[in-house]
């Protein structure tokens, strides 16, 4: 099923929050580390996986999602979080490590948690996989209808928990979906340099799973077949692997070189949020000017929660002892 | 209590009881792992608890402890209590990464958003020649991590209160229990002093209370789990020699009390530690420093650790003996820390 319009426009609404709010990030992260790249220093320290290029995988299926489903993300969650309509101030703060932020600091940007949206994530290759598939029995057995979905790249495919998780999956005809977003690279190896096969969406047959494919990084194609994906997994018949073609704009990491990405493979990058947008220009959903003001609008927003973050307190360093027991 | 019905039971058998009133009172219990559903579990946690609760709720799963360690803490998080059976202690090797990045972190990496109300039972350690990876007793690897409690009791009234405890509480809780003392058959006839006469109310023990198994006054030994009978052996033997000697179970690594144990030392001065787990960076060392740090000059003798002298555990019965905590080094080391 395709979105309605309404919804594409929600869609692009979403997809630009993730990019601005990566690009507000990417501003800050780099602006702290210059001349000399010290990964601790600054606003934002540490480790930052941008989703730049993927945004249209977190709206095309998290949009088709309802508040009993559950998610876990992966390490690289912030088009997933934002998608999910977790509070960009929220994550902001946590990623500037305060005391306001989703976790009150405790987490950092790879572990974003929100128990109001069914929000998990986890920093470890496809160590989502297992929690997902839990979600999704304890919805079966409290009869509370939900799916769980899990969150992460085609790289994380070639993880032992993955083939677990999925083997499992299809014995207990859970409901559950695994979204793999192929960014073609798992930090610096490829694909092809590290998967036997071209399509992991195939490897459903090993696990008695649907298996789906979307190749134009496009949120209306990526909608549709996850509404077919939804409905496959609520329905009984066991879980799905939707297997997304996408694009990392920014490499891995941010500060990642990428100077082994082939130069006629950067050329090829297409952006979803550029994409989309002539998409719905195209077809007459909106205008060019309306476009032009939805961009205003939500770089506003992204650039108020900025503030908020700035301006939030540090939290009390005292708090790292307590909270590892209820 | 009701104690009248003189009911004994072994270690397994008492679990086994406090899980099947869980399962019956609360129906967001279920147990799933390895072997449980018609085999009872390998050490009989669950014997019979197929039958009565069904497949669904008593759940066999692949040999896939990371797949099912993960699965367990998504379904704790969304509002389950499972209790996962892993079979042996050493298997954590294949699935350390579910148990303490995931089912340990995620309560304080989500500042508390979410809970991971589970219990992962393990069979701990060896003197049955079975192996070097199958009888290790691994409490450090587990106790060592933060976000999760780690208990291993010594006997069956412990191990039926701390599984009720377990069960209920709202963390995760690692329930190690020693194959030697649990009266499964195949692992031979149970220590009796690892047997207790089990009231039939539900019970909880509260963690982090140690207990004294023997009142002493000239030598304080720690032990934990199995190594706790063999220190009752000690004990005795030298109490015919005229020693006289307190024999502390903590029956909780995580948390531990510490401050029984300090206690104990300074009435005594002597410490001896035995533990079945390796030596270096074990259970044995963090006892000994955290008595130093409180009681730096509370010891007429330097305190002594009886613990796996960090070698793979052989399998021929001489060589495996000789690296277990057994009475008779016990004893010895009891001697050496009385001169």
């Amino acid at each position: 099923m395709l979105p309605d319009n309404e919804t594409r426009v929600k869609m692009y609404r979403t997809m630009l929050t993730s990019r601005h709010m990566d690009d507000r990030i990417m501003e800050l992260y780099y602006k702290d580390k210059t001349p000399v790249f010290d990964i601790a220093a600054g606003l934002i320290p540490g480790e930052i996986h941008s989703s730049h290029g993927q945004e249209a995988c977190a709206v095309g299926t998290v949009f088709v999602l309802g508040q009993e489903d559950w998610i876990t993300a992966a390490h690289r969650p912030h088009h997933t979080a934002i998608a999910r309509g977790i509070c960009v101030k929220k994550i902001l703060c946590e990623i500037m490590g305060k005391a306001n932020g989703l976790s009150a600091g405790r987490g950092g940007h790879m572990h974003l948690y929100s128990k109001e949206h069914k929000f998990c994530s986890s920093g470890i290759i496809a160590e989502g996989m297992g929690p997902a598939a839990g979600m999704a029995l304890a919805s079966r057995m409290q009869g509370k209808g939900g799916i769980g979905v899990c969150y992460l790249g085609e790289a994380a495919v070639n993880q032992g928990a993955w083939h677990e998780v999925m083997n499992m999956a299809g014995v207990y005809k859970l409901p559950f979906i695994c979204v793999i977003e192929d960014n073609n690279w798992g930090v610096s190896v490829s694909k092809a340099a590290s998967t036997a096969i071209a399509r992991n969406s195939d490897r459903a047959t090993s696990y008695n799973a649907l298996g789906l494919y979307v190749d134009s990084n496009d949120p209306d194609d990526i909608y549709n077949k996850m509404t077919e994906a939804t409905e496959y997994a609520r329905s009984g018949k066991g879980p799905v692997i939707l297997e997304l073609k996408t694009y990392r704009l920014q490499g891995h990491m941010l500060g990642d070189p990428q100077h082994y990405v082939p130069e006629e493979e950067k050329l090829a990058f297409r952006d979803c949020t550029i994409d989309y947008k002539n998409k719905l220009v195209n077809e007459g959903v909106i205008t060019e000017s309306e476009a032009d003001s939805i961009i205003a609008d939500i770089k506003n927003e992204v650039d108020e929660a900025v503030e908020f973050a700035i301006k939030s307190p540090l939290p009390d360093a005292q708090n790292a002892l307590t909270g590892n027991f209820v | 209590m009701n104690m009248s019905n003189n009911r004994v039971l072994t270690m397994a058998r008492a679990g086994r009881e406090a899980v099947k009133w869980e399962m019956e009172n609360d129906k967001n219990v279920f147990m799933l792992g390895e072997d449980v559903y018609k085999f009872g579990g390998v050490f009989g946690t669950a014997d019979g608890l197929g039958e009565i609760f069904g497949a669904d709720r008593i759940l066999d799963t692949p040999i896939s402890e990371t797949g099912f360690i993960g699965l367990a803490t998504g379904a704790a998080i969304a509002g389950m209590r499972p209790i996962v059976e892993l079979a042996f202690a050493d298997f954590i090797g294949v699935c350390y990464s579910a148990i303490v990045n995931l089912a340990a972190k995620h309560h304080y990496l989500s500042n508390g958003e979410f809970k991971v109300p589970m219990v992962l039972m393990l069979g701990s350690g060896g003197g049955y020649n079975n192996g070097g990876q199958h009888s290790q007793a691994l409490h450090a690897c587990l106790a060592h991590m933060p976000g999760m409690k780690v208990i291993a009791p010594s006997n069956a009234y412990d191990a039926k209160g701390f599984m009720h405890a377990a069960i209920r509480s709202d963390d995760f809780v690692v329930y190690m229990g020693q194959k030697r003392t649990s009266g499964v058959g195949f692992f031979g006839a149970p220590i009796p002093d690892s047997m207790s006469e089990i009231p039939d109310e539900p019970y909880t023990i509260e963690f982090g209370v140690a207990r004294t198994v023997k009142e002493g006054t000239d030598v304080t030994v720690v032990a934990i789990s199995w190594a706790v009978h063999q220190a009752m052996d000690a004990a005795k033997e030298l109490e015919k020699e005229g020693i006289s000697v307190e024999v502390i179970d903590p029956r909780t690594l995580v948390p531990l009390d510490r401050e029984s144990i300090i206690n104990s030392v300074r009435k005594t001065g002597r410490l001896v530690v035995a533990d079945e787990d390796y030596q270096s960076y074990g259970f044995t060392s963090e006892v000994i420093a955290s008595v130093i740090e409180s009681e730096p000059n509370v010891f007429k003798s330097a305190p002594i650790r009886v613990a796996n002298p960090d070698t793979t555990i052989p399998y021929s019965r001489p060589m495996e003996q000789q690296v277990l905590p057994t009475s008779a080094r016990i004893k010895q080391a009891i001697l050496d820390v009385m001169k």
